[in-house]
């Protein structure tokens, strides 16, 4: 046999494990991308909106500003995405023939009521300034904002399904489909709808305050930044307690279907009676059974998981060993996102504080904080689907297929060589593609030169809407 | 009787295969004629003329996957295993491609970098999909429902060429669109550049042709069987029809039948392999049949798709309608 790397022997256990890696890289990477998009198409439609119904010119300027970086983040997102729909077939061809049935049309319907939708119109969008009207323009935005949202849709329902699986029937170990509105709303679906779609607004409030912030620290506060920093807080002080609500609800909802997710995510061994006590901290583990150091509240386990003084709550020694999720890992990634959510409810506060005594455009010391807090969203993000995932395992399906029997029978040295390959191709690319989307930021929005720009001027989608210049001038480079 | 909805699931693939090869092969095309146009604002008009759609041409690709994922899994999961490498080596095409497409308007000093970024790139890309199509030609050894080959079956001579092959395809559809799409001396060049690229295609299609006759008796057998043969002769006949048309049409200084007749080329080569390989998926043990996922799953996808693909069809019109017309080096609106 040809073969570059070294003698060919099949190790399945080192093979899954890479497999699994690979998964966890590629689509960690992946998820960045859709979460900035989902978000700022929708903010995006709203400035146009804005644009055409008030005529201020600073909602312009803000378009164009995020449609740059809309843009760059985009292409990244497309193509992360296009990796992770061959994934299943690549390493997961036992997942594919055991579960396609169900989540292969999922995917299917995916592409053609979502990625469609937003290819179709991102060209208008991006491109069409000079070639259609106003309003023909802003529907072209708003359907690329719709389609990133049906495409949360879709792949969530898939995703919920392999959680809490239902509709179907095995037949020689192989899904059979019965009930399709059985599938596309399981029960976990809508819960995590929510929390997904809502992460996704906050990522995208806090990239957009955290910008604003870092210009008003340097010193510059034109009516675009001062705009963006305001709009951005608002939505934060609106979505960020909606997603501690939402997250409220995910987890009872995840206590009634994967009983052995919550022990593993409370660090809980033995079935306390009468009220079950919260570890705050703590160091699960999985030999001992037991954790380590672990600072406990009486009750307000219970208080939170199950909305009553004494509610019961399964602990993991009452699932057999190798029904078990790691622990550590889910328990801290939960608690990390749970403090992300925290922050961020502090800085909304925080931003309402401050307007009332007029210093929010003023305060240092906030906008250092909001500045450097502009990365909490995308980490939440990935901690909760961290805690998500590593929580299902050990099965993909869960109760249905265990991660196990879902991998190809690859060779460690094909699954390592594409491995290696997407790490460094991953880090070139999007690394150099993450560089510039902060540099575009960093530049912030053009400034406006022109007098007969005021803000006073409201002469609704006038004539200047479209003038005519390329997005992109000589001083726009962002090399330089 | 029950319809047969492997059978339409077939057909519909093998369309959604077609538009994806016709679209994203143009705009893949374009990042092979770039090293041979560098003079000013020459590449930045080449993209602009995919710059709004190329995102829509690659979906076409996401669709075959998904809906062969979605009604074949079995032949998903073979096909991919087996050409895992090749598989891998296209996606990083693909990636270093569509991220150089959002980043080399903007940049200017390390604009070459992204210009290597997007050659090598649409080359590999197409390459890979060259060897992948090579590779399922000569079939595929599955045994329980799993790939039964090795890593490295795809490395062999078949494939390589049908790699070559598709290489000269994508840049001749791609020369063809810029001649419709620009005007000036770009077109002129591009109009000389058409000559040799459809004869070089011509003898490739020819080569390939020849080629899986002589090397699979199957593929032979059902060419050259009575009545089979009368029907089938005339797609040699109509290929070299289109070639002469091309070369005509050229001389004539036509703008759109270049780009057209290639597509007929692309057409009439596409329907002799689906003829060469029909009822297979995978050659030579999964058909459309033993491939297929449980009804259920096909009659709601076929739900889907006999409602949705209509109407995506129609706003990828408008999209390409709205954008019609030659692209010039001072437009503005493009990045
Ligand atoms: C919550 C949302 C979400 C999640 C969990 C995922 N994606 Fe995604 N995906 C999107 C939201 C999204 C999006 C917003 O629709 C993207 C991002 C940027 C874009 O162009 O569309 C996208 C792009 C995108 C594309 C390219 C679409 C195109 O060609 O236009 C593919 C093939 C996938 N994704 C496939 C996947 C798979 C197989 C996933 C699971 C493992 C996955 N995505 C997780
Ligand atoms: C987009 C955000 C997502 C992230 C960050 C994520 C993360 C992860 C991680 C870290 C694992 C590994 C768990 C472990 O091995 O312990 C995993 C497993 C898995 N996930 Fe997700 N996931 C995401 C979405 C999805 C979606 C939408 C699907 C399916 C439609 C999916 C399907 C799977 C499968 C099949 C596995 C099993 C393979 C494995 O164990 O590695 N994931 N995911
Ligand atoms: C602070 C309060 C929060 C609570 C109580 C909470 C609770 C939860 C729970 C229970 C899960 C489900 C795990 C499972 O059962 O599968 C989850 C998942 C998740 N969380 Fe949170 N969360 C909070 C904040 C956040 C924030 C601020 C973000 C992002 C901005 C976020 C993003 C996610 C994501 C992306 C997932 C995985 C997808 C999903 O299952 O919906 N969470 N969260």
């Amino acid at each position: 046999m040809l073969s570059p790397i070294g003698a060919e022997v099949i190790l399945p256990d080192q093979a899954l494990l890479l497999a699994r890696w690979q998964f966890a890289f590629t689509v960690s990477f992946h998820i960045v991308f859709p979460a900035i998009s989902i978000g700022l198409a929708s903010f995006l439609a709203v400035l146009e909106g804005l644009w055409l119904r008030t005529g201020k010119p600073v909602y312009k300027q803000l378009f164009f500003f995020w449609s740059k970086i809309f843009a760059v983040g985009f292409a990244m997102g497309v193509v992360s995405g296009v990796v992770m729909s061959y994934e299943f077939g690549t390493n997961w061809a036992g997942f594919s023939a055991v579960a396609g049935p169900v989540t292969g049309p999922l995917l299917a319907f995916e592409v053609m009521t979502a990625f469609f939708l937003e290819a179709g119109f991102l060209g208008i969008m991006l491109f069409g300034w000079t070639k259609v009207g106003p309003r023909a323009h802003f529907f072209a935005t708003l359907m690329v904002a719709v389609g990133t949202l049906i495409s949360t849709f879709w792949i969530l329902s898939s995703n919920s399904w392999m959680q809490t699986p239902q509709g179907f029937d095995l037949v020689n170990g192989k899904v059979v489909p019965t009930d399709w509105l059985k599938i596309v709303f399981n029960p976990s679906f809508p819960y995590r709808l929510v929390h997904m779609a809502l992460a996704a607004f906050v990522v995208a409030a806090m990239i957009v305050a955290g910008c604003a912030a870092w210009h008003l620290h340097r010193g510059r506060k034109d009516r675009a930044i001062r705009k963006s920093f305001s709009m951005a807080l608002w939505m934060l002080l609106v979505v960020v307690p909606l997603q501690i609500a939402a997250g409220d609800a995910h987890g009872l909802n995840t206590r009634q279907y994967q009983p052995a997710k919550i022990a593993a995510i409370e660090g809980l061994w033995d079935t306390e009676h009468g009220g079950t006590s919260l570890n705050l901290f703590g160091w699960p583990d999985m030999d001992e059974e037991t954790t380590h150091f672990a600072l406990k509240v009486p009750h307000l386990g219970s208080l939170i998981l199950t909305h009553s003084w004494d509610g019961e709550i399964q602990g993991l020694k009452s699932f057999p060993k190798e029904d078990r999720p790691y622990s550590p890992l889910v328990f801290w990634s939960f608690r990390l996102m749970v403090a992300m959510g925290l922050l961020m409810l502090l800085i909304a506060a925080l931003g309402l504080w401050l307007r009332r005594g007029k210093r929010l455009y003023d305060a240092a010391w906030f906008q250092r904080l909001v500045f450097l807090s502009a990365p909490a969203g995308l980490v939440a993000l990935l901690a909760g689907w961290v805690t998500t995932e590593a929580g299902r395992q050990p099965w993909v399906v869960y109760g249905v297929l265990r991660t196990k029997d879902a991998a190809s029978a690859v060779t460690v040295n094909q699954v390592g060589t594409s491995l290696l390959t997407f790490v460094v191709v991953y880090f070139l690319v999007f690394g150099t593609g993450i560089y510039y989307m902060l540099h575009l930021m960093a530049k912030g929005p053009e400034t406006l030169h022109d007098a007969a720009h005021s803000e006073e001027e409201g002469t609704g989608a006038g004539h200047d809407r479209f003038a005519h210049r390329p997005l992109s001038r000589p001083t726009d480079a962002i090399d330089e | 009787m029950t319809i047969d909805l492997p059978m339409i699931w077939g057909a519909i693939i093998a369309f959604g295969v077609f538009l994806y090869v016709v679209l994203d092969g143009f705009d893949l095309g374009i990042g092979l004629l770039f090293p041979l146009f560098n003079r000013k604002g020459e590449r930045q008009v080449m993209l602009n003329t995919v710059a709004p759609v190329w995102d829509g041409n690659e979906t076409w690709l996401v669709l075959g996957g998904a809906c062969l994922y979605a009604v074949f899994p079995l032949a998903y999961a073979v096909l991919l295993s087996a050409t895992y490498l090749p598989v891998v080596g296209m996606l990083c095409g693909l990636i270093f491609r569509g991220v150089a497409f959002e980043i080399r308007a903007k940049a200017r000093r390390t604009q070459h970098v992204w210009d290597m970024a997007f050659i090598a790139g649409s080359a590999a890309a197409t390459f890979f999909q060259g060897v992948i199509l090579g590779t399922l030609l000569q079939g595929i050894p599955v045994s329980d429902g799993r790939y039964a080959g090795g890593p490295f079956d795809w490395v062999n001579p078949f494939s390589l060429f049908t790699g070559l092959g598709l290489l000269v395809t994508y840049a001749t559809l791609a020369c063809g669109w810029l001649i419709m799409k620009t005007d000036g001396e770009l077109q002129r060049r591009m109009a000389l550049l058409m000559r040799p690229l459809v004869a070089l295609l011509a003898a490739l299609i020819g080569a390939i042709s020849l080629w899986t006759v002589l090397g699979q008796p199957a593929v032979a057998a059902r060419w050259f069987a009575l009545p089979n043969l009368f029907f089938f002769m005339p797609v040699p006949a109509l290929v070299l029809a289109a070639v002469v048309g091309i070369f005509i049409s050229l001389r004539r200084g036509r703008e759109h039948a270049p780009f057209l007749l290639a597509l007929a080329i692309l057409f009439l080569g596409y329907t002799g392999l689906i003829v060469s390989i029909f009822p297979h998926l995978v050659p030579p043990s999964l058909d459309v049949w033993t491939a297929s996922a449980p009804r259920s799953s096909q009659v709601f996808t076929l739900i889907g798709a006999a409602i949705i693909i209509p109407i995506i069809l129609s706003y990828t019109a408008l999209s390409y309608w709205v954008f019609r017309g030659k692209v010039r080096h001072d437009d503005a609106g493009y990045h």
